[in-house]
């Protein structure tokens, strides 16, 4: 970073004295204006509560608790700082990412009487899987055990053994009293026996990651830029190297080659453009390039992969399921994606890997991504630009989850499509039908198995060739191995959305009746097929009148405790917003419903 | 503009790339943008990079003001003219009812007074014209809840912001997905210092409106604060007389809310050197700050910027 700023962050377990160690250090520096002390004074009920100077919302200063990152600004004659004040609270724990994506350099801070806890591991493994490679280890409160040096010693040697496999390059241990200002901006008089720097001091000398310029070119597109009849620009920003006019480079993952004609800015061309600089390139040829591409390096250019191997930093409180259609952007471009394979999650107490079929907010755990489309990327050990992206939830639209990207996996590259001779609409002609998939949704008893089976005897003996999926027979066949938690029903529902695709492309009508409480898995199963071969129907049925009936007197069970996550009672079923077709049993009977789905079968052509 | 030797200082320019980057992709990933310009020196940099980002093309969205027809007579002339000067739509703003009401600052007070003509009036502007998303100048030195906000800023389909609540902000990557009614307020420059700014307009020679240079003005002291009279609106006590003293804004807002300070700073460079030895934060004269504890933070609850 050519400026020099240094950005860091504060992190460690809830009270440790993260806001307190910055508000001292503020008013140390003579960050703070007058009339701002003057707020804090009355503020505070005897001495100066230097923690009030962060934390800026009212419930933070009613529960004297951080609750979000407070961004604050400070200088020495050396150079300036930003710092990060994040919460340390578990509850909070994407706060502190939020701080810590950005942050060269981590101030983790421990009370000296509590000494290491889980939280400080957390934070530790965060800001060392965001790529912060210098920590300034920092014991507090030493005032309370009256500046003895005590089991100073054991804190910083267990912290340095047990953060051994993560990848800090330096970890600088200071015994500080954040309250008292000892050992901040100056060595402190009452702590003789430690000879090292006080935190400013390492501030000062610490290096900022190391700046982008050398690296390989790229560019990630971010809009065209089209001014008047002939202008065509790419805007981005240059995350790492540096391009001129005349050179050749790559566009990714197209793998199309051109040569850079203009660099564009309102302050004239430039002769040179590198890593930082926000600009608009124009391309010597009349070339394809669009948002979510990446301009790059022609000898060097990123990996392309639809399949990446990720750590993930589940942010959300709902969980994560594999298997369910998330949405992910990676530099400018965002598309499709789901976890195909949760490998394992880290016990961040021991740095064990553990098996784990799901991640809670707050974890961390290593999967393999697959996504809808081919993107490009670097491993983000050194090119945090490239190699980050963010998941977001198709349907709230919150961001659920950081990753990291370590490498693409080579099965991408090695499966390629086989292109068949023989094809579903070949298939469907000698069928004499179009192929469809009939999505029979609702609650258990609502009536989905009763329509579909008599919608296929009508539909057999009108000649047409059929496969019905049941969810009860599946579940005794090929998904026996699953169970009914979320992440079992995302899956099931994911093979059937397969299973059903493979009958469409031998030219069936499929009838698949699912309780498929989800509708991101409706909408996945919906995405693998074309346009007009998914019908939704959705079996409305009121619970109560599912219960009354309890064909299988499940619900009984359920009821009596005997059965868990049972849709409706204890796990939820999200009702389809815009189904092709909705019954309405309560006054709907099962042959009326069959002659309004004969009904539409005919109008769409499928038979 | 075509100078080939453009020396902006390396945390200038760190600091304008981050701002086009947020411009481009927040134009790019939201439907229908916009851009509040509220004539002060951090509209005055906003307006300015944002013309940088899509250049040679212009800015594909509008201007919004929204008018509390209690600003300095000098700001709306500003603004006509710069306006008229780089070509772009400006809509203004102005909460009918409000005026229909009679509300002013003076005798509803500072708080009723921001609530309904600007944070209401803002609202009704958004609403009318279904924006979703307002490009603003606020930064996070500005003010303790300020530092605390996102860039990206999320509101709920009545504008509200949940502090408690706010979507984690990962590197570069802005999540800028919306439900129905949905909205962001966006502020590229939220890591900018008052002395960044001012350094900015140095350097790149952005005009601003001359109540921030000082210049001899009519003043009345009320509550330890400078009150510049800008018209006769503004209701004398018996024992208070207009003087002329020097006097310039360091932040503008409604002029009976907005007080002066007493400086000879007549020009940008005057006002980094006396920047330099500011024992004062930037909005001490800003009467709404001080409606109550927290009071910027329940505005913002409420859909103000």
């Amino acid at each position: 970073m050519p400026s020099g700023i240094l950005r860091l962050l504060t992190c460690g377990s809830v009270d440790d004295g993260k806001s307190t160690l910055i508000g001292r250090l503020l008013f140390e520096t003579g960050s703070i204006a007058e009339d701002q002390l003057a707020a804090l004074e009355c503020d505070s009920t005897d001495a100066p509560d230097y923690a009030l100077l962060l934390d800026g919302l009212q419930a933070e200063r009613e529960q004297g608790i951080t609750i979000d990152v407070a961004y604050r600004h400070f200088a020495t004659p050396r150079r300036r700082f930003i710092v990060a004040d994040t919460p340390g609270h578990i509850q909070y724990t994407r706060n502190m990412a939020t701080g810590a994506s950005t942050s060269d350099l981590a101030l983790l801070l421990v009370d000296v009487r509590k000494g290491i806890l889980t939280q400080t591991l957390r934070h530790a493994h965060i800001a060392s899987l965001f790529g912060i490679r210098d920590i300034v280890f920092a014991v507090n409160k030493m005032d309370i055990v009256r500046y003895a040096e005590g089991n100073f010693r054991e804190i910083t040697d267990a912290f340095k053994r047990i953060t051994e496999p993560l990848a800090f390059s330096n970890i600088h241990c200071v015994p500080v009293s954040a309250l008292e200002g000892e050992n901040l901006a100056s060595p402190s008089e009452r702590m003789k026996w430690y000879s090292g720097p006080p935190v400013l001091t390492i501030l000062e000398g610490a290096e900022p990651r190391a700046a982008d310029a050398d690296k390989p070119f790229r560019m990630p597109v971010q809009s065209i830029n089209r001014s008047g009849a002939d202008f065509r620009g790419y805007s981005g920003t240059i995350v790492a190297g540096s391009v001129r006019p005349g050179q050749e480079i790559v566009i990714s993952p197209s793998e199309r080659k051109c040569r850079i004609d203009r660099i564009v800015t309102s302050d004239g061309d430039l002769p040179l453009a590198r890593a930082g600089d926000a600009v608009t390139l124009t391309l010597s040829d009349q070339i394809d390039a669009g948002r979510g591409d990446v301009l790059a390096d022609l000898e060097s250019p990123p990996e392309i992969s639809d399949q990446l191997r990720a750590t993930l930093l589940w942010l959300d409180e709902d969980a994560l399921l594999p298997g369910r259609a998330y949405e992910i952007k990676v530099g400018t471009r965002t598309t499709g994606a789901s976890i195909s394979d949760l490998r394992y999650a880290i016990n961040v107490d021991t740095m064990e890997h553990v098996a784990a079929r799901t991640l809670e907010a707050n974890d961390i755990g290593v999967c393999n991504i697959s996504l809808d489309r081919l993107v490009s990327f670097d491993p983000y050990e050194g090119s945090q630009e490239t190699g980050s992206f963010i998941l977001i939830d198709r349907y709230n639209k919150r961001t659920v989850a950081a990753g990291t990207i370590a490498f693409g996996l080579r099965r991408a590259t090695n499966i390629v499509p086989q292109a068949l001779d023989i094809d579903k609409s070949a298939r469907a002609r000698l069928k004499n039908q179009k192929p469809c998939v009939l999505w029979f949704t609702g609650l258990s008893g609502s009536g989905k198995s009763t329509i579909a089976n008599r919608l296929e005897s009508t539909l057999h003996n009108l000649g047409r060739h059929t496969q019905l999926l049941d969810g009860d027979n599946v579940r005794h066949g090929l998904n026996k191995d699953l169970g009914f938690t979320d992440a079992d029903r995302v899956e099931n529902i994911r093979r059937i959305a397969e299973v059903s695709k493979l009958f469409v492309e031998a030219g069936l009508v499929v009838l698949v009746s699912f309780i498929s409480p989800f509708r991101s898995e409706r909408d996945m199963a919906r995405s693998l097929l074309d346009n007009d071969e998914f019908i939704e129907i959705f079996v409305d049925t009121p619970l109560e009148l599912c219960e009354a009936r309890d064909p299988k007197g499940l619900y009984k069970k359920a009821r009596a405790g005997e059965i868990f996550n049972f849709t409706g009672l204890d796990s939820p079923y999200e009702a389809p917003l815009e189904p092709e077709i909705r019954i309405r049993t309560a006054d709907t009977t099962p042959d009326e419903a069959t002659d309004i789905l004969v009904e539409h079968l005919r109008k769409q052509g499928v038979i | 503009m075509t100078d080939m030797t453009r020396t902006l200082a390396p945390h200038l320019r760190d600091l304008e790339a981050e701002s086009i980057h947020i411009f481009r992709e927040i134009a790019a990933e939201t439907e229908k943008p916009v851009l509040l310009y509220s004539i002060g020196k951090d509209s005055a940099v906003l307006l300015h990079i944002a013309i940088k980002a899509f250049f040679p093309a212009k800015p594909p969205f509008p201007l919004l003001h929204v008018d509390t027809t209690w600003k300095f007579r000098e700001m709306i002339a500003f603004r006509d003219r710069l306006v008229d000067m780089v070509g772009l739509d400006l809509i203004v703003h102005i909460n009918q009812d409000g005026v229909d009401r009679g509300i002013n600052p003076i005798e509803h007070g500072s708080a009723v007074h921001t609530d309904v003509m600007k944070t209401q009036a803002l609202k009704q502007a958004l609403d009318t014209h279904k924006f979703n998303a307002a490009f603003g100048g606020a930064r996070r030195d500005e003010e303790k809840s300020r530092a605390k906000e996102r860039v990206l800023s999320f509101r709920n389909g009545q504008h509200q912001w949940d502090p408690r609540n706010q979507r984690p902000e990962l590197w570069s990557l802005f999540n800028c997905r919306l439900g129905p009614g949905e909205s962001f307020r966006v502020f590229p420059l939220s890591n900018w210092t008052e002395r960044d700014v001012w350094e900015y307009i140095d350097a790149e020679g952005i005009e601003v409106v001359p109540l921030y240079f000082a210049a001899k003005r009519p003043v009345v002291e009320r509550d330890g604060r400078l009150i510049v009279v800008d018209d006769d609106r503004l209701p004398l006590l018996p024992e208070e007389k207009p003087v002329s003293r020097k006097v310039r804004f360091r932040t503008l807002g409604c002029y009976p809310l907005t007080g002066a300070i007493e400086s000879d700073a007549a020009s940008v460079r005057d006002i980094l050197a006396e920047l330099k030895d500011a024992r004062f934060s930037e909005r001490q004269g800003r009467a709404i700050d001080h409606d109550g504890a927290g009071s910027m933070e329940l505005k913002k609850q409420e859909g103000y910027f």
